[in-house]
């Protein structure tokens, strides 16, 4: 993964509740076997509207997704952040997201910032009224800015996710310089647990 | 002396490689089972890395979610399907993992075949690309879904990074009134959480109703928790627990059985121990229940009326259910009953089990489904196929005139063939009902295999005392 530091841009306002990840991605797109090319499956089931909020063109070029609260609900599809980055999107806000998509985010470096309803429903205001308005989101100080607002507010952001984000790193080398205590784990591992032949 | 811990502390604690300050702890996974969907671009990042899988032997793998319900003799006709299974058949052989194809016995939705052959035990952790994984819970393991790259972690390293979460106890007491299953028992939590109640916990489902559940039951009931947002449900593993593994083909056996045993007893909350979320439920007023909207949390009793988006205080849930209604052709005050149903559809990891199929063939024997009514009843895998056929149930199904076909996801999620048309309406025994969900403009209600049974039957939505 890429090292991210600062998301810097416009956003999109999607001002739905509970979008989920089969909005975000249907399953028809999951068929694929490949790790690119879902930009095109992003919440394809609505791309077809013209008043469709991403098909406006004063939302043209934002990297930032502005989602309702529970977005990214529903099933454990990778997928869905693939699709969000690969459409242009390098982070989503959101006042609460569904946990196995916040997680799949911090594989991928796609920054979910969770913030209150009321800065949510602000943001969400102030971008439908103003779509050039700018949002700066830290990593390194976990903040998300909009000078225009005089707003800024931080976000949780644990200590592990964000030294992966700011340094790139694969979560599976940094296991497996672990090997030596997974191996002493195993040796430790009661007999009568199953294996599969 | 230790402090006092709940269930799903002690099987993290008896998990846990390593732990760092302000890091999350390194699990050890014991069972990690594999599909078609969330795995090519994992195993394609092994190849990449030139790394390999740790322990191929604590790995299993099937095909289910693409794979269609008739003619599985012929090659599957959609090709992007037939390429992904293709793909999940040669990585599985690449790595040497144990792999079901369609047409074997064994094949099947990967949460129903775990259990059925006994790979599914107490005090497990267990993972699976697949959010519906929480079925395993019911055993008294720690399971929950991944995505995919994770499941590249666990194949290359047999271990999952997670942080801490916290602990929910779900308290359902009393006795439920006849008719109503562990079906209703989770659209009645469902109800009661919201969709997001249990974001950042662990539930754990307790109390005299979970405890007079059978095994399969209980699955139903863990297989639902990431509905209302939790990472995963577990219920304390019982005699009831240890009478279903007994003998099953990977269950432990000899000195082995009594060594487990002896662990798996000590699988219980402590007395005293301290969940940080509790939600109390009345079993006794759990009646039949289905969903009326596009997320599972909107949930009423079938003996309801739709319910009006004025009903709803929070603006948003209020906006919500608008929508829904909008989505789903509904009118609100229209009692559930009178609302006319295209299609049924039978199956799932959630429903999809024998017992499943017994109690939606106690409904249909004798019966005729109505005229026009589309109906599919779709076993979670080959053996309970086989036992279906071998107690006569898929005759009972066909004679009254539902379709009766092999194993899989089917409908659950439309990857293949099985569709529903823009605007048609299903009550289906399977987990989401999001927009969607069962094939583009389709409209999907939640219901147990009773009233499943008895909606196909009556053409509108109706429990099998209403027939
Ligand atoms: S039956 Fe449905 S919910 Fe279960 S694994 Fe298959 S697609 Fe997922």
């Amino acid at each position: 993964m890429e090292p991210v530091h600062i998301v810097q841009g416009t956003a999109v306002p999607l001002d739905r509740s509970d979008v989920d990840t089969d909005q975000i991605i249907p399953s028809d797109w999951l068929k694929r076997v490949e790790r690119t090319g879902f930009e095109k499956g992003l919440f394809s089931e609505w791309r077809d509207d013209p008043d469709f909020v991403m098909n406006q063109e004063q939302y043209a070029g934002a990297n930032i997704l502005l989602g309702g609260p529970n977005f990214g609900t529903g099933s454990s599809r990778e997928h869905a952040v693939w699709a969000i980055q690969q459409y242009g999107f390098a982070a989503v806000v959101s006042s609460r997201f569904g946990p196995i998509f916040r997680n799949n985010s911090s594989k991928n470096g796609l920054v979910a910032v969770e913030v209150s309803p009321e800065v949510s429903d602000q943001l969400m205001r102030a971008v439908e009224t103003d779509p050039t308005m700018e949002l700066i989101i830290d990593v390194e100080r976990r903040t998300l800015e909009a000078p225009a607002l005089d707003l800024e507010v931080g976000f949780e952001l644990s200590d592990s996710v964000q030294h992966r984000f700011l340094n790139g790193l694969d979560d599976i080398g940094i296991t497996m310089q672990a090997g030596d205590d997974i191996s002493a784990f195993e040796a430790e591992r009661p007999g009568f647990k199953p294996v599969t032949r | 002396m230790d402090a006092k811990k709940t269930l799903s502390e002690k099987v993290w604690a008896d998990h846990v490689v390593k732990a760092e300050d302000g890091q999350p702890d390194l699990l050890y996974i014991d069972l990690h089972l594999v599909h078609e969907v969330t795995s090519p671009q994992a195993f394609d990042g092994l190849r990449q890395t030139g790394r390999t899988v740790r322990r191929p032997e604590l790995t299993i793998s099937t095909e289910d979610h693409n794979v269609p319900t008739e003619d599985i003799d012929k090659p599957i006709a959609d090709e992007i399907s037939a390429k992904q299974v293709d793909t999940l058949r040669r990585n599985t052989a690449e790595f040497g993992i144990t792999h079901y194809p369609m047409g074997d016995i064994n094949q099947g939705i990967v949460h129903v075949i775990g259990p059925e052959q006994g790979m599914t035990q107490p005090g497990m952790t267990i993972v699976c690309g697949d959010s519906h994984t929480s079925t395993h819970g019911a055993f008294g393991a720690l399971a929950f879904g991944i995505g995919t790259s994770e499941v590249e972690h666990v194949l290359a390293t047999q271990t999952l990074l997670q942080p801490a979460q916290e602990t929910m106890a779900i308290t359902i007491d009393g006795e439920l009134p006849t008719g109503s299953t562990a079906k209703d028992v989770v659209l009645a939590v469902l109800a009661a959480c919201d969709t997001g109640g249990g974001i950042g916990a662990i539930a754990e489902f307790r109390g005299s109703v979970i405890e007079a559940l059978s095994m399969e039951g209980r699955m139903t009931v863990c297989n639902m928790s990431i509905e209302f947002g939790a990472k995963a449900g577990m219920i304390a593993p019982d005699d009831t627990t240890f009478a279903y593994l007994e003998g099953r083909p990977h269950a432990p056996k000899g000195a082995d059985w009594e060594a487990a045993l002896d662990a798996w007893r000590q699988l219980r909350t402590d007395e005293g121990a301290s969940f940080d979320r509790e939600v109390v439920i009345d079993g006794a007023g759990i009646t039949p229940h289905v969903t009326w909207g596009t997320n599972p949390g909107q949930v009423i009793k079938l003996a309801d009326n739709v319910p009006s988006p004025d009903m709803f205080e929070d603006p948003v849930a209020r906006d919500a259910a608008g929508r829904a209604l909008e989505y789903m052709g509904l009118t609100a005050g229209t009692p559930m009953r009178d609302v006319p149903v295209d299609t049924v559809f039978i199956g799932s990891c959630t429903n999809s089990r024998i017992e499943d199929l017994r109690a939606a063939a106690e409904v249909a024997k004798g019966r005729k489904v109505k005229d026009g009514m589309r109906t599919l009843v779709v076993p979670g895998s080959g053996h309970v196929k086989a036992q279906a056929e071998q107690e006569g149930l898929d005759k009972i199904f066909v004679d009254a005139g539902f379709d009766w076909r092999e194993p899989g996801c089917s409908m659950c999620l439309a990857m293949n063939p099985d569709k529903l048309t823009e605007g048609e309406r299903s009550a289906s025994t399977s987990n989401r009902n999001f927009e969607g969900r069962q094939g583009r403009g389709g409209r999907t209600h939640l219901v147990s295999p009773a009233v499943a049974a008895a909606t196909a039957i009556a053409g509108t939505f109706a429990s099998p005392e209403d027939l």
